[in-house]
């Protein structure tokens, strides 16, 4: 008894830190990829300061959960975006993106794709289910 | 159409549990099926037997044990729960805590997922 893999987007669209959406978002994703679903996420708005690189929250004195985003691959989370528009609007550049891990034969570092927003409206129509964090 | 709900925020202090709770009455009240309510971040505060309000003011924790007993499947994530102090003996009844792999199903089961909270 097969029935389709279902599509799922997560979208993230807030910053990182000052609540606790991203990080127990960012559960729900590992969770979730153990089961048999599509997983894509996207990264907008404020969301996308979550993906920079050379985050410290010692002096927030919170537990950060940056490293984390770098076991997406292994976790088979392969289908990671982040919005240009929204990078750019903060001053980021690709250069500033964190790796989501590593290619499993040439060990080359992998990073989130940046793509526009009518990319991201395209992968919206497709899926079954959009959960937002 | 079968919709699956969630709750990502505390009661009295925002209006997701209110919006989600009318919501679903509405769903029902139009033939439709709920798959599953689910509460995560601050929204597993809902349910706890603890809460006090005024008398005059609405019961959010016995609002949703009563949906509960209806039969629809009211589920608070663990993890959230565990960080905020959420434990079982403090449940109202019909409502149950289980893990995100529960929201996971709802996801994939429901038609759609409907999000309450900011």
């Amino acid at each position: 008894m097969s029935e389709d893999i279902k599509k799922i987007m997560f979208t993230v669209r807030k910053a990182p830190h000052g609540t606790i959406y991203v990080y127990e978002g960012l559960e729900v994703k590992l969770i979730m990829a153990a089961y048999d679903a599509d997983i894509s996420v996207v990264f907008m708005d404020d969301g996308v300061l979550a993906l920079k690189q050379g985050q410290n929250t010692d002096e927030l004195g919170i537990k950060g959960f940056e490293k984390t985003y770098g076991v997406f691959v292994d976790y088979e989370i392969e289908n990671v975006f982040v919005d240009r528009q929204s990078m750019e609007d903060r001053g980021m550049t690709a250069d500033d993106l964190l790796v989501i891990g590593e290619d499993e034969e040439t060990e080359a570092p992998i990073k989130p794709k940046v793509v526009d927003s009518k990319e991201i409206a395209a992968m919206m129509a497709e899926q079954h289910n959009i959960m937002a964090f | 159409m079968k919709l699956a709900v969630c709750i990502y925020e505390g009661p009295y202090n925002h209006e997701a549990s209110d919006s989600a709770y009318h919501f679903i009455k509405a769903v029902i009240d139009k033939g439709h099926e709920i798959r599953g309510i689910f509460f995560y971040h601050d929204g597993v505060y809902n349910v706890t037997k603890l809460m006090e309000p005024p008398q005059d003011d609405r019961h959010i924790a016995n609002r949703w044990s009563e949906l509960g007993a209806t039969g629809i499947d009211i589920v608070v994530c663990i993890a959230a729960a565990k960080r905020r102090g959420i434990v079982d003996d403090v449940l109202v009844d019909n409502v149950r805590i289980s893990g995100l792999g529960q929201l996971t199903m709802m996801a994939i089961e429901a038609d759609r997922m409907v999000t309450f909270g900011d």
